[in-house]
Formats: structure tokens, C-alpha cells, sequence
């Protein structure tokens, strides 16, 4: 069913062409929950950015799709099983055939470049010492970083062990690859080197990318299909002109760049923390 | 809340804690003894590195103390001997001292300054920089690869350790007993060794076996429990070296007693 924006509403669809399938997910951090109800798809081959300001609970949603967190509700569909309700055997068989590139690179600074990268090929496969050391070049090639596997993360620059830690996140040929913030403390140039190699990824595998991030240029460049959240809840899902052409206050607000209203009392700072509608002062 | 609450509380969080800490090191033992039998991958060669770590370049610091302490018994000891002018007792007192107790507990607090310390902090600063994320994703156990080599290597090393500490400080006791209390270094070996029954080593040394398991279990569990910033390692690992401490006081109490009341008599 789709909005007279043209912009396809919440309800998932499966369908057999998606690598995600998120139906109705809820997450729970103690008593407080973050998502209330998020629905969309990732069609299989195509990079879906995650858009949303900072609470709107993006980071926890990449969170439970790599499965660091546990819905409390609903259902994430990969590869025709539920990702939330398998054992944890069944998940980390799942993870082998995903990739991960963290907001900070999350490279471990006691090992080379090198080794962070042949790390999953040393545990998950029996593959001999000089075979993973001519992927590991291969991979450090793909990302631009040949010649570096001897450095330490340490010795890197920020941009660098974006690059390390995507090589890292390609050792084992995903299918599916997650981004938390790829161009995230980057300058400009060095972040559009970051979009560049996301783009050549996409184009030269031909996997399915899933990207959250708050930086607009790097979204419209690299996306196929973007959703916007807001307080827990996926606001838009639709493509980049459908998005840039919606008029739905909340898209609009956030494309645009239009700061939040100025708070002008108490009950409207509480209204802002909690969502809530204040109760009527008698 | 009432001081019965209060207590009720704290109770109920010292015995979750107690048995995060047997999580923790029943997990990490199955990763070493058991898992390989199963084809999952045991890296010794990480044991290797932490063994190292934790004994290795212990040794200095570990023969240092361990040689003053006995020292420090030799002396008290002979204080109160030498009323009774039964000097010769010293080398017995030394020796029985260093073996069943203080040995293995002068070791395990050089120990747990190093090397509790710093497995708090290298988990606690891994965790801040989303590093056990990253294994996780990766399908890797944190505690299969980053607990289960320390426990290994503390199982291995912290014994080691307490032997080289029994040896100095019965050298260290040596010293005063050749100096100053009429002994030769021959006949006060022969006295240590008359004085030393194999009970008092073993006893020794089942002690700094638990107190490594103690140690890596405190260590690494502060580790994972570290809270968001920098300032959040900084306190877990402080908290590491005074829980370890504690817990390592109460497991010596705990076997001293079972040594006791299990002594043949």
C-alpha cells in the first residue's frame, strides 16, 4: 500500500528477492523500549541506508539486525530463518556469511593489520598459513590499503582503519555487509573516499549493504532505498528522490536541516524527553 | 531501604557474582579441555603470550618480596625463639610459613597487581572500543578467546610461581639463619627439609591454583562489565585488584580449613 507520497508505508512484505526481513521488531533496554515496531526489507543485492537523528534508535536497530541485542518482539528474517528465535550455534553460522565495519574500526590494537583481517579465516576455516595471507593482500588491495598489513592499528590514520576494518568485515566474502557510520569523525575528503569504496563494493559484489549513518551526502550517494527513523519508529522507507520529494513534516525536517522548535517551558522539556503529551495543568 | 533489605541485597549480589565468576570459569576450562576433543580451535600459542605476561616477567619482582618476607619470618620467628632458646626452630618456621600460606599468597597479590589489573583493563578498553562487539560478530566467544588463554596460562604459571616464591624465601630466611642464628647454609637446608612434609607443598600448591582461577575469573569478569568512557576502566580495574584480593583471602581461608579439618591426624 503506498502513501500519496508515494513513500510504501511500514508494513513489511516478504519476498523471496530479500537478505533481511524485519517484521514488527520491538526492543527492550531493561523496562524502557527503544524500537517500537520497526518493519522494512532489504531487497537482496541493494544498499539500504538507515537514516535518523541522534535517540532515534538506529544504532539499536544495526544492533539487533548483527544480533548484539535481543528483540524483545518480533521477527528478523535471513535466508529463510528467523535470526531473533535461533540458538546462538545457529547465529554464529549466520554471522559467518555477514560482515560488520564499526563506527571507531573496533580493529584490536594487539594484533597487525594483517591479523586483524586473517582473524575469522584462522577460526572459521582450515585454510593453510600462505592461502590466508594472499587473501589477506587481496582484501587490504580491495580497500586500497596494500602493503599495510605489518602496521599496527595505532599507527593508522582514522580513515585508514575505516579501511582495515572494512577489509576485516570482507575476509569471509559476505553476503550481507553492515556499516555504523562509515564516514563518522572523517573530513570530507577522506569520507568520500570511505562512499567511493562503498560504491565499488557495491558494484563489484553485488551484495546486500546495510548503512546507518546521519550524513545526508554520503546517503544520497550510496543508497538505494533509505529509512528514515524517528523515536523508535520507521517515519519513511523509499528511495532517494521518493524521500527527497515527500512532505511529510518529520522527512522534511531532517533532509532539510531544520533544528527542533525552541523549548519555551518545563512541560514542553518533559514532552521533548518523553514523547509523551503532558497531562492538562488545572 | 532497611538494613534487612540492605542486607538481603547485598547477599543476593555476592551470590550472583560468586556465580558469574563459576560461569565465567567453568566456560573458559570447557574452551581448554574439552572444546579441542570436540574440533573447535584452542590457539596455545595465546596461552603461550599470556604465560609469559603473567610469569615470566613476574620472576623479578616475585624472588624480590618473596626473598624479604622470609626474611621478615626468619626474624619475627627468632624474636620469640630465642627466649626459649630454641633458635634453631627458625628454619622449620620459615619453611612451614612460606609453603602452606604465605608463599602462595604473597604470589597471588604480586599477581593480581600485575596481571588482574590488566586483564581488566584490556577487556574493560576493548569493550570502550566496541572490540568485543567486533568478535562477536565475527561468531567468535569473547570468553573462548580472550578469558580462556589467561585461565590457562594462570593455571600453569601462578604454581610456578609460588614454588620460585617458597625457594626465595627460604633463602631469604636462609640469609638470617646463617647471619645471625649460629646456622651453616648446610645444616639449615637439612632443617628446612626435615621441617617440610610433601602435604605442606601440595597444599601450597592446590592454593595458588585456585587463587589463579581466582584472579583471572575477578579480573576478566570487571572486565566485561565496564561501563561506557575511559573513566569506566580506570574503576573497573581498581575494583578488579580489591575484589581479587578479597575473593583470594576467602578461597585461602576456605582451603585452609578443608586442610585442616581433612589432615590425618
Amino acid at each position: 500500500m503506498a502513501t500519496k507520497n508515494n513513500l510504501k508505508d511500514d508494513s513489511a512484505r516478504v519476498t523471496d528477492g530479500s537478505a533481511i526481513s524485519v517484521r514488527n521488531l520491538r526492543v527492550k533496554y531493561g523496562e524502557r523500549e527503544i524500537l517500537h515496531g520497526v518493519n522494512f526489507e532489504v531487497p537482496a543485492g541493494e544498499t539500504i541506508v538507515i537514516l535518523g537523528g541522534s535517540g532515534s534508535g538506529k544504532s539499536t536497530l544495526l544492533r539487533t539486525l548483527v544480533g548484539l541485542e535481543l528483540p524483545s518482539a518480533g521477527e528478523i528474517w535471513m535466508r529463510g530463518k528467523n535470526f531473533a528465535a535461533m540458538s546462538e550455534k545457529d547465529r554464529d553460522e549466520l554471522r559467518k556469511k555477514m560482515g560488520m565495519s564499526f563506527q571507531g574500526g573496533a580493529l584490536f590494537g594487539s594484533m597487525t593489520v594483517g591479523e586483524n583481517v586473517s582473524l575469522p579465516l584462522r577460526e572459521h576455516t582450515q585454510l593453510d598459513d600462505s592461502t590466508i595471507e594472499i587473501m589477506v593482500r587481496l582484501k587490504l588491495d580491495q580497500v586500497g590499503l596494500s602493503g599495510f598489513e605489518n602496521y599496527m592499528p595505532a599507527q593508522l590514520s582514522g580513515g585508514m582503519k575505516k579501511r582495515a576494518a572494512i577489509a576485516r568485515a570482507l575476509s569471509m566474502d559476505p553476503e550481507i555487509l553492515f556499516f555504523d557510520e562509515p564516514s563518522a569523525g572523517l573530513d570530507p575528503i577522506i569520507a568520500a573516499g570511505i562512499d567511493e569504496l562503498i560504491l565499488k563494493l557495491k558494484k563489484a559484489f553485488r551484495m546486500s549493504i546495510v548503512v546507518v549513518t546521519h550524513e545526508l551526502a554520503s546517503a544520497y550517494l550510496i543508497a538505494d532505498r533509505m529509512i528514515l527513523m524517528d523515536k523508535g519508529v520507521v517515519v519513511a522507507n523509499g528511495t532517494v528522490k521518493e524521500l527527497q520529494a515527500s512532505s511529510q513534516p518529520r522527512v522534511r525536517q531532517f533532509l532539510d536541516r531544520v533544528p527542533e522548535p525552541e523549548l519555551t517551558g518545563e512541560f514542553d522539556y518533559l514532552q521533548m524527553l518523553t514523547g509523551d503529551v503532558p497531562p492538562i495543568r488545572q | 531501604m532497611s538494613l534487612t533489605e540492605t542486607i538481603g541485597s547485598a547477599t543476593i549480589n555476592g551470590v550472583a557474582y560468586i556465580g558469574g565468576l563459576a560461569r565465567l570459569a567453568t566456560g573458559s576450562l570447557r574452551a581448554v579441555f574439552v572444546e579441542p576433543f570436540h574440533g573447535k580451535k584452542f590457539h596455545i600459542s595465546r596461552s603461550v603470550h599470556q604465560a609469559m605476561a603473567v610469569g615470566v616477567e613476574a620472576l623479578p619482582i616475585v624472588s624480590l618480596i618473596s626473598f624479604f618476607i622470609g626474611t621478615i619470618l626468619a626474624l619475627n620467628a627468632a624474636y620469640e625463639l630465642r627466649k626459649f632458646g630454641a633458635l634453631q626452630v627458625v628454619a622449620s618456621a620459615v619453611a612451614i610459613s612460606m609453603t602452606r600460606e604465605l608463599g602462595p599468597l604473597m604470589t597471588a597479590v604480586v599477581v593480581i597487581g600485575r596481571s588482574g589489573s590488566a586483564f581488566a583493563a584490556e577487556i574493560g578498553t576493548m569493550k570502550v572500543n566496541e572490540e568485543i562487539d567486533a568478535l562477536e560478530t565475527m561468531a567468535l566467544e569473547p570468553v573462548d578467546f580472550l578469558v580462556a588463554p589467561k585461565f590457562l596460562a594462570m593455571l600453569l604459571m601462578v604454581p610456578c610461581l609460588t614454588v620460585w616464591a617458597d625457594f626465595m624465601g627460604v633463602l631469604g630466611g636462609g640469609v638470617f639463619g646463617v647471619s645471625a642464628a649460629s646456622f651453616t647454609w648446610g645444616s639449615y637446608i637439612r632443617a628446612t627439609l626435615e621441617a617440610l612434609q610433601s602435604r605442606d607443598i601440595t597444599n601450597g600448591l592446590i592454593k595458588a591454583a585456585m587463587f589463579g582461577l581466582t584472579i583471572t575469573a575477578v579480573g576478566c569478569m570487571e572486565g566485561f562489565s565496564t561501563g561506557l568512557g575511559s573513566e569506566q576502566v580506570g574503576r573497573s580495574t581498581t575494583s578488579a585488584v580489591v575484589k581479587s584480593i578479597f575473593m583470594v583471602v576467602c578461597v585461602d581461608l576456605i582451603f585452609t580449613a578443608i586442610f585442616y579439618f581433612t589432615a590425618p591426624r
